[in-house]
């Protein structure tokens, strides 16, 4: 157990400092759910570590988050959920790649029952983020499908 | 005796012993860091007559059920009248409602809640949103006929109903619908507005705010006035620091913004012309029990001791009934782990514990599979239990504010109330708590705390057994999921057209007519003309969407 007081200092993970631009993270909420302490906190980790985040706040309509990703050029889109409303993903991903956004990663984060990240995971959602995950775990994941994704874009 | 009730006249011989201590102590553990609560005060190993002496009991402490009340709001407090066991249950479909809120009206319970779906606290009706999402973490009521289904067979005029209602409160309107098409006198209609303080809504639940930060002001109002006038057992008001502290407040921040709430409300209820002896008896509170102990006791005594001063003092309430601090409290879910579940049994416990010692009125623990998914049935029995098992066999309703005169417990109430103050102050000197959180002022501060709390996690300071110690890598149990079948919500989407079909159209558009003239004429009461908008058999969503168009669509501040 760790139980040094070390002070905060932003974790910058040493894989996103060789990249060519830094990467570009949208932090979303889609469906009903109105609970986004989580996902402030998730969007303030990134942008510490110095992607570059943009925070949507809730009550997305998909659409609008695909023509944002679009827009944007986004990297990934993280969505948190804390009540269900990552039953709207399997929505989410059609309208990617509907959209032709197929290569935009999506990941998951809050209560989300096993059950449901075996069929988010089915749908092509990269990764799940349960309670409890450390600031590390998500940045440093999060960088790692980065660096993974800009690879195959050749950059 | 010195200032702040500090003894610092102990005598010669305590002092010898109290050196010979602090000198085995601090031979032993020489580089200790300091602690601190989760408020920020630090806390010391020890705490003797030089932290607090009863010099100053009757104005500090007093007896319970007279003012200051810190050691209670009621002479008798648990031993005459436990606490309610005030579980939340909302899922599904009405029927679904009715089928578990019989069993438990069967099995003796005295007080129902209810929770709608997400899509009903964001002011929807189930047929303008996503089916996939719907009646997933609450029960699907849009109508008066809902209502019906609802309470069908369960004693409303004999039973406490509290009802997570934000403005502009439609679900009261259906109730009272209900009671009225029973022959059931509203006057004996009991029960709780949980969700009317709109303020928490804008700053921390966000999902409940529905109608723009003015016309949420007004809805709130005229809801207080019709009940002060109609419903003389409603309690209309509950303000929330459970929202506050679950979206990152300390518990002193906590405390502090909910006086401050609660200080607006008064005063926007006064600015009104309402008579403060006659709504102040009627506001009640509802708080977060994080399972930071003794602060948690700490915040609930002087909680209690700072609203009968600004009950009597700032609102000039002359009636005693007033200066009381009635709340409800929830044992807190961000302190539970997805790692290891069942330990969230043990951690409710303690928080249970705290919240009893802490003199509340009523409680809801949480389930242990809260972080998991929605609760099931078999947790929240647990959750149930354990309030009867605290209860009746730990004795712990056997003596009123047990740990009054505690030298740590009465040391940190007087530090605690130091720093709600502080931040009520603060509050105050932006303008009151509306002002602030129109301005941001309290948003920022959530949000500086939640990220300091989360450095604490981050850091191993604040230890969370399973995720930061004692990790083990066997894997988190499955729980079933309870869910309503995608048929049981398509047929219920079918039925809310079927009404809307079979209705009179016409009646429901003069009805709904008269809400919006309301709206623009100082004089009316938006809730009246709400109340008689469904009976006259208009929506949930109709109704928010009219009162969206004529007072603004509820966009709260977000930033990250």
């Amino acid at each position: 157990m760790n139980t040094t007081q070390e002070t905060h200092s932003p974790v910058i993970p040493a894989a996103i400092a060789g990249l060519a631009r830094p990467p570009k993270v949208m932090v979303t909420k889609i469906g009903l759910d109105g609970h986004d302490r989580g996902s402030r906190l998730v969007a303030s980790f990134l942008r510490d570590a110095g992607m570059e985040v943009i925070y949507t706040g809730p009550w997305q309509q998909v659409e609008t988050v695909v023509n944002q990703a679009a827009q944007e050029d986004v990297d990934c889109i993280g969505v948190s959920s804390l009540a269900t409303d990552h039953l709207l993903v399997p929505k989410l991903m059609k309208a990617l790649k509907a959209a032709g956004l197929d290569d935009v990663i999506v990941i998951v984060g809050g209560i989300v029952p096993d059950e449901d990240e075996k069929m988010l995971m089915a749908e092509g959602v990269a990764r799940v983020f349960h309670p409890g995950c450390s600031q590390q775990d998500i940045v440093g994941g999060i960088a790692d499908l980065i660096v993974e994704r800009r690879k195959t874009l050749g950059e | 005796m010195s200032e702040n009730g500090k003894n610092t006249k102990m005598g010669q011989d305590f002092e010898a012993a109290r050196d010979t201590w602090r000198e085995a102590y601090e031979g032993r553990l020489p580089n200790e860091k300091p602690r601190f609560n989760r408020s920020g005060i630090e806390v010391k190993p020890l705490y003797t007559p030089e932290d607090w002496s009863p010099d100053d009991y009757l104005p500090d402490l007093g007896f319970p059920g007279d003012a200051p009340f810190t050691r209670g709001i009621y002479p008798t407090m648990h031993r005459g009248r436990s606490w309610t066991q005030r579980q939340l249950i909302g899922l599904a479909t009405p029927e679904d409602y009715n089928a578990r809120m019989r069993r438990i009206v069967d099995s003796g319970a005295t007080a129902l809640s209810m929770i709608p779906c997400n899509s009903v606290y964001r002011g929807y009706d189930i047929d303008e949103v996503d089916i996939e999402i719907l009646g997933t973490c609450g029960t699907t009521i849009n109508t008066m006929e809902d209502m019906e289904t609802c309470l069908a067979g369960v004693p409303i005029g004999d039973m406490s109903v509290a009802l997570n209602d934000p403005s502009p409160f439609t679900l009261l309107a259906f109730l009272l619908g209900v009671a009225k098409r029973r022959d059931i006198p509203w006057s004996r209609i009991s029960g709780t507005s949980n969700q009317s303080d709109y303020i928490s809504h804008y700053v921390a639940n966000h999902m409940f705010f529905r109608l723009a930060l003015d016309g949420a002001r007004r809805v709130f109002v005229d809801h207080v006035q019709f009940a002060n006038e109609q419903l003389p057992r409603w309690n209309p008001v509950s303000v929330v620091g459970q929202h506050m502290q679950q979206s990152g407040a300390t518990p002193a921040e906590a405390m502090a913004f909910t006086l401050a709430s609660a200080i607006q409300y008064a005063e926007d209820c006064q600015a009104r012309g309402l008579d403060v002896d006659a709504f102040l008896p009627r506001f009640t509170f509802f708080f977060d029990i994080s399972i930071s102990f003794f602060e948690e006791i700490a915040k609930f005594r002087a909680g209690r001791r700072i609203w009968a001063r600004l009950a009597k003092e700032r609102l000039g309430a002359t009636d005693p009934r007033a200066w009381r601090f009635k709340f409800h409290a929830q044992t807190s879910g961000v302190d539970l782990t997805r790692q290891q579940p069942l330990n969230n049994i043990a951690r409710t416990t303690a928080q249970a514990i705290a919240g009893i010692l802490g003199g509340l009125q009523s409680m809801h623990t949480d389930a242990y599979d809260e972080v998991l998914s929605t609760p099931t049935e078999a947790a929240a029995k647990i959750a149930i239990q354990t309030q009867n098992i605290l209860r009746e066999e730990a004795g712990l309703t056997d003596v009123i504010d047990p740990l009054g005169g505690s030298y740590y417990v009465e040391a940190l109430t007087d530090q605690m109330e130091e720093k709600i103050m502080a931040a009520f102050d603060e509050i105050d000197a932006a303008g009151g708590m509306f002002q602030a959180v129109a301005k941001g002022l309290v948003q920022e501060k959530l949000g500086e705390s939640s990220m300091a709390f989360q450095r604490r996690v981050e850091s191993g300071e604040q230890t969370v057994v399973g995720v930061n110690a004692y990790q083990d890598d066997e894997d988190v149990p499955v729980t079933p999921l309870e869910r309503p079948s995608r048929e049981a919500m398509e047929q219920q989407v079918a039925k809310l057209k079927t009404f809307k079909a079979e209705r009179s159209n016409a009646d429901v558009e003069k009805a709904l007519d008269a809400m919006a003239r309301a709206c623009a004429d100082e004089n009316d009461n938006v809730f009246q003309r709400l109340v008689e908008a469904a009976e006259a058999g208009a929506t949930h969503g109709e109704m928010c969407a009219c009162l969206r168009r004529e007072l603004g669509f509820g966009q709260p501040l977000i930033a990250a």
